[in-house]
C-alpha cells in the first residue's frame, strides 16, 4: 500500500486517509480483536488485497439502531474505507433504488452468489398472525430470513433483537417474536453480535476478522465473539476499585455520584453483563454509559428487558465485597424480595454460562450464600 | 388508470407501503400502510415506570432520544417530580442536538438521491462544479482537485461493477434537473455530511454514554452529574467540547447544508406546486426556557387550518383521537369510534392478506397504523408545521430564515405549502437550532459556575412517595413532529401507556369518513412520468421523513389486564 498507485492507495489519498492514520486504525483493531500488535500488518495487506465480500443487510422487526450505530463507526475515515471494502448490495436504509427494483437486488445477490455473500440481520421474527406483523414487498421476514440467511455464507446478528429476540420478544411477546436462531434453526455460520444497539466497533471488527484469517472469530456458548464478549462489564469497570471500597452512589446527583463512584446501588447491570463497553467505549470511545453516569442495563444478555428489570433495583450480593460489603448486605435483605425473580433468572444464567466457559471465572461467580440458592427454587 | 407498489419505500426508518392508482400522468389515488409491528405498550405493562423511557426508546433508533423524552415527562406529570434546571438543560442540549444532526442526514443520506444522480455527477468537469461551490459558500472544500478525487472514487465503484447500495436506482430519469455540475457537488457533501454527523454526535456520547440509544435519561432529571471541578462530571473539559462540536455544526449548517438545499432547490421550483397535503398543521411545541409548570417555549404551540396562516389556534390535547377503520386492530366499542389516547384501547387483530401477497385490499383495513385526528381532522406535523407556527406567531429568527429562503428563490409564502416547502422547512429549523443551542450550553455552565449542581429530583424517586392512581401527559417536538405520550400509574407499576406519534400523523389511513392522511392527501396529483420508476412519489414521501417504526404502536386495553407470559 506503500505505492500510491495502487488502487487502495488512491483511495486512501483520496479520502485524505494518511498510510500512518490507516496503520493505526489496523493497530487499534488488531488489538481489539485481541491479537498482538503486531498483527497489524497482516491485518492492513488483508483490507488492501482481499477483493470486496458482498454484504445484503436485513431489517425485520427493528427500530435501525443497528444501522444508525453502523454509521457511527468510529476512526471514521478507515472505517469509510471499511465500508467501500464491502459491497453492500441491499440496506433498506441507505439503498437509492425502491421497490421491485431493490427487491431485485436482493433477489440477485441470493441467486448469483449462493453461499459466498455476508447476511447482516437487524430486528427480530415475528411468526404471530401467520408472519403479517412484518413484511417487506408482501413476504414475511420469515420467509425472506429462510431464503437469504439460508444460502449466506455466514449470518451476523446485528444487536440484541436479532441475536436472542429482544425486545419484541420481552414479555409477554405479543408478536412471537425470535432471534434469527431460533427463527431460522441449522444456520451453518452464526455470529450473534448482541448490545442494544451493537457496538458499530464490534461489527467492523468482526468483519476485518473474516478479512483477516478467511475464518471467523472463536465465540462463546451464544455464538458471540471472544474479543468483545469475553469479559464482564464489572471485571473492566473504571469504578471497579470504588466497589471494592465499599463506595458507592446513594442518591443521582449526590457528592458520590459527581465523584464517580460505584452506580451498582443505583441497579447497575455489570457485574452480569458480558461486553467490551469499558475497553473501547462509544462513538470513537467518547464515552460510555457507566461513564456518563448511568448504572448498565445488560443490554448484550439475552432477555435483558426481562432478566435486567427492574433497571434500578441493585443485583443482589456477591462475593469478592470489599469493605463495603456490610453496606450490600443491608441492601441485599432489603430487596431479596423485588429481585428474587431476578436473582433466579440471573444465577441460573451466570451458573450455566461459569460452567460452559469451563470455570475460569469461578472465583467471581455466584454467590454461595444459602439464601440464594433458595431464591433460585422459587 | 395503472396501479403501482412501492414496498420496500427504502431510505426510511422501518418499513413503509405504497400503494398509488396513476392516471394521466398522475397520482390519482394513494394509500399508505405500515407492514411492521412489536407491541411494546404491551409490553410495558405491569412494569416499573421509571423503566418505561428505555422500552420507548427502542421504539426508533434513529430519532433515538424522543421517545425517552416523551416518557419521562409523562412519568413525571403522573407522579409528580420536577426536574431541576440542569436537567431542563441537558435535555435541551439532547433534543436540539439529535433535531440537528437527524435533519442532515435526513437531507443528504435519505432525501438527497430523489433530485441528485450520482451517475450524472461522472460527466460533471470538476473546474465548473468548483466554480459552482465556491459561488454559493465560503466551505474550504471546494477545489477542481478535491471533486475531480471524489469522482474518481464514483468513477472506481462503477468501473468494478460494484454501485452496492447505488445499484438500479433511477438514474438517468427524466425527472433529475441537476446539473452535472451539481451533481457531483452534492456527491461530494453527502460523503462529507457522512462523516459530519459521526464527530458532530459525540456530543451524544458524552451526554448519554453512547449514540444511538443514550443512557442517561431518568424520571426526575438526568443522570449525567455536573461539576465544574469534578473528574468524573461533566464539567469544564465538557464545556469546551460541547462548543467545540457545535461550533462545527454551524459552520457545516451554514456553508454546506442551507446552501445546497438553496442551490438544489432552485432546480426543483416546480416542486413547490405539488405534495400540499392536507393543509392543517399541529405543534406541542419545544425547548423550555425556564422551570415553570407552563413555560415559555423557544417554538412555540399552535394549530394552523386549512393554510391559513393568518391565525393560529392555541393546541389543546383533549381534542386528540385516534380511530382504527382502517388499521389492523379492533375497539371493543366498534371499529367506527374515535378515542382520546387517555382512554385508548387497541387489540391487533391482522386481517389483510396472508403473506406472500401482491395486493392490499384497501377498501378495508390495510395498515399497522391508526389514524389520529386533532378535532376530527387530519393534521400535518413536523419542521413545515413548526416553522409555519412560528413564523405565524411572530418567531423573530424564523421569520428572517423563511423570508430569506423565499426571496432567495422567488418564490411566496404559498410555496411553503408542498413537497418543497417541507424540504426547506427542515433546512430552516436546522439553521434556527444550530444558531440557538449554544445559549443551553452557556446556561449550563453558568449554573455550574455558581454552584448549582442538581440534576435530579430526588424527593419523587421512591414508589411510595407517588400517588396510588395516577395519570400523566409527555410531551415533546421529535424532528419528524409532536409526539406525545399518555401514561396512568397504579400502585407503582404501568396500567396504561400509550403513545401518538408524528409518523401515525402523516402516515395513517383514512378514517371512518374516509378522509386520506398526510402522506396520501399530499401524493394526490404528484406527477408520476413513468409508472416503472416512480421516482417522484419517493420525493414527496420522502419530504415528510417517515420513520415508520415510531408511527406504529398500540395502547393497553384500557386498564384490563394483560396476562404475562413466564420469562423462560
Amino acid at each position: 500500500m506503500d505505492d500510491p498507485s495502487s488502487d487502495f492507495g488512491r483511495e486512501l489519498l483520496a479520502r485524505g486517509v494518511s498510510r500512518r492514520e490507516f496503520l493505526g486504525f489496523c493497530t487499534s483493531l488488531a488489538v481489539m480483536i485481541g491479537l498482538p500488535r503486531s498483527a497489524s500488518a497482516a491485518i492492513a495487506e488483508a483490507i488492501e488485497n482481499n477483493p470486496k465480500p458482498t454484504l445484503v443487510w436485513l431489517n425485520f422487526q427493528d427500530c435501525a439502531g443497528n444501522t444508525e450505530s453502523f454509521l457511527r463507526a468510529s476512526k471514521p475515515t478507515a472505517a469509510e474505507v471499511i465500508l467501500d471494502l464491502i459491497s453492500i448490495d441491499y440496506h433498506e436504509v441507505i439503498m437509492a433504488a425502491a421497490g421491485h427494483q431493490a427487491e431485485a437486488n436482493l433477489r440477485s445477490v441470493v441467486e448469483s452468489q449462493s453461499g459466498q455473500y455476508i447476511a447482516v440481520v437487524e430486528g427480530s421474527i415475528p411468526t404471530g398472525a401467520g408472519g403479517a406483523y412484518m413484511t417487506v414487498g408482501g413476504r414475511s421476514a420469515l420467509q425472506i430470513a429462510n431464503e437469504v440467511c439460508g444460502n449466506a455464507l455466514a449470518t451476523i446478528a446485528a444487536g440484541t433483537c436479532a441475536s436472542f429476540g429482544g425486545i419484541p420478544a420481552a414479555s409477554p411477546n405479543p408478536t412471537g417474536a425470535l432471534g434469527i436462531s431460533d427463527a431460522v434453526p441449522g444456520i451453518k455460520t452464526l455470529i450473534n453480535l448482541s448490545a442494544c444497539p451493537v457496538n458499530a466497533q464490534n461489527l467492523t471488527a468482526t468483519l476485518v476478522y473474516f478479512l483477516t484469517y478467511s475464518k471467523w472469530p472463536p465465540l462463546d456458548h451464544l455464538n458471540r465473539p471472544l474479543f468483545a464478549y469475553g469479559k464482564s462489564i464489572h471485571d473492566n469497570c473504571e469504578r471497579r476499585a470504588h466497589y471494592d471500597s465499599g463506595q458507592y452512589v446513594e442518591q443521582w446527583g449526590d457528592e458520590a455520584h459527581r465523584d464517580g463512584q460505584c452506580l451498582y446501588k443505583m441497579g447497575c447491570k455489570g457485574p452480569v453483563s458480558f461486553q467490551n463497553c469499558p475497553n473501547i467505549g462509544w462513538n470513537d470511545n467518547t464515552s460510555w454509559p457507566v461513564a456518563c453516569g448511568h448504572g448498565c442495563i445488560g443490554c448484550a444478555e439475552p432477555d435483558f428487558w426481562d432478566k435486567m428489570t427492574p433497571f434500578y433495583e441493585h443485583l443482589p450480593g456477591f462475593p469478592g465485597f470489599g469493605r463495603g460489603s456490610d453496606i450490600d448486605k443491608i441492601g441485599f435483605w432489603g430487596t431479596l424480595g423485588v429481585t428474587g425473580a431476578f436473582a433466579a433468572h440471573t444465577l441460573t444464567h451466570l451458573g450455566k454460562r461459569l460452567v460452559q466457559n469451563g470455570g475460569d471465572k469461578a472465583q467471581e461467580g455466584p454467590p454461595a450464600s444459602t439464601p440464594l440458592d433458595e431464591g433460585d427454587e422459587k | 388508470m395503472t396501479h403501482i407498489v412501492v414496498d420496500p419505500v427504502t431510505r426510511i426508518e422501518g418499513h413503509l407501503r405504497i400503494e398509488a392508482e396513476v392516471d394521466g400522468g398522475k397520482v390519482a389515488n394513494a394509500w399508505s400502510s405500515s407492514t411492521m409491528f412489536r407491541g411494546i405498550e404491551i409490553i410495558l405493562q405491569g412494569r416499573d415506570p421509571r423503566d418505561a423511557w428505555a422500552f420507548t426508546q427502542r421504539i426508533c433508533g434513529v430519532c433515538t432520544t424522543v421517545h425517552a423524552i416523551a416518557s419521562i415527562r409523562a412519568v413525571e406529570d403522573a407522579i409528580g417530580a420536577k426536574p431541576p434546571p440542569n436537567a431542563r438543560l441537558l435535555r435541551n442540549l439532547i433534543i436540539a442536538s439529535q433535531c440537528i444532526q437527524d435533519h442532515v442526514i435526513h437531507f443528504y443520506h435519505l432525501h438527497a438521491l430523489d433530485w441528485v444522480d450520482i451517475v450524472s455527477a461522472l460527466e460533471a468537469d470538476p473546474h465548473e462544479t468548483s466554480a459552482l461551490a465556491q459561488s454559493i459558500s465560503d466551505w474550504p472544500k471546494s477545489s477542481a482537485t478535491y471533486f475531480k478525487g471524489i469522482q474518481d472514487r464514483v468513477k472506481s465503484l462503477v468501473e468494478r461493477g460494484q454501485l452496492g447500495p447505488f445499484a438500479n436506482a433511477y438514474w438517468g430519469h427524466s425527472a433529475y434537473k441537476l446539473p452535472a455540475a451539481a451533481n457531483l457537488m452534492a456527491v461530494a457533501h453527502y460523503l462529507e455530511a457522512l462523516e459530519w454527523q459521526r464527530e458532530f454526535i459525540k456530543i451524544h456520547a458524552i451526554l448519554g454514554g453512547k449514540n444511538p440509544h443514550l443512557q442517561s435519561f431518568l424520571v426526575g432529571g438526568m443522570a449525567t452529574p455536573v461539576d465544574p471541578d469534578a473528574q468524573a462530571s461533566l464539567n469544564i473539559h465538557t464545556i469546551a467540547h460541547f462548543k467545540k462540536l457545535i461550533a462545527g455544526a454551524q459552520e457545516f449548517v451554514s456553508q454546506v447544508y442551507v446552501p445546497d438545499l438553496l442551490a438544489v432547490a432552485s432546480f426543483y421550483k416546480d416542486w413547490a406546486g405539488y405534495g400540499a397535503g392536507v393543509g392543517n398543521y399541529m405543534v406541542y411545541g419545544e425547548y423550555p426556557l425556564d422551570d415553570e409548570p407552563s413555560p415559555e417555549l423557544y417554538i412555540p404551540s399552535g394549530v394552523i387550518r386549512n393554510r391559513d396562516i393568518s391565525k393560529v389556534e392555541e393546541f389543546d390535547p383533549s381534542k386528540i383521537t385516534e380511530q382504527i377503520t382502517h388499521s389492523w386492530y379492533d375497539y371493543e366499542g366498534g371499529d367506527g369510534q374515535a378515542l382520546h389516547p387517555s382512554e385508548g384501547e387497541t387489540s391487533p387483530n391482522y386481517t389483510g392478506p396472508e403473506p406472500p401477497y401482491q395486493r392490499l385490499d384497501t377498501s378495508r383495513k390495510y395498515s399497522w397504523l391508526k389514524s389520529p385526528r386533532y378535532d376530527g381532522v387530519p393534521m400535518e406535523v413536523g419542521p413545515l408545521s413548526r416553522m409555519l407556527v412560528s413564523y405565524v406567531r411572530g418567531h423573530e429568527k424564523v421569520q428572517g430564515l423563511v423570508n430569506h429562503v423565499l426571496g432567495t428563490l422567488g418564490v411566496g409564502p404559498e410555496a411553503l405549502f408542498s413537497t418543497l416547502g417541507r424540504v426547506a422547512a427542515r433546512g430552516i429549523e436546522t439553521q434556527v437550532l444550530v444558531d440557538k443551542i449554544g445559549d443551553f450550553v452557556d446556561d449550563l455552565a453558568s449554573n455550574m459556575g455558581s454552584g448549582e449542581l442538581r440534576i435530579h429530583d430526588n424527593s419523587k424517586w421512591e414508589p411510595s412517595t407517588w400517588p396510588d392512581d395516577c395519570t400523566g401527559a409527555g410531551f415533546h417536538e421529535a424532528p419528524r413532529g409532536a409526539l406525545g405520550h399518555w401514561v396512568r400509574v397504579q400502585d407503582g407499576k404501568i396500567a396504561r401507556y400509550q403513545c401518538v406519534v408524528p409518523s401515525t400523523w402523516n402516515a395513517g389511513p383514512r378514517d371512518s369518513g374516509g378522509m386520506p392522511g398526510p402522506y396520501e392527501a399530499a401524493l394526490v396529483g404528484t406527477p408520476v412520468a413513468d409508472p416503472e420508476q416512480p421516482i417522484e412519489i419517493l420525493r414527496t414521501v420522502h419530504s415528510f421523513d417517515p420513520c415508520m417504526a415510531c408511527g406504529v404502536h398500540v395502547v393497553d386495553s384500557g386498564g384490563r389486564e394483560v396476562t404475562r407470559v413466564k420469562v423462560r
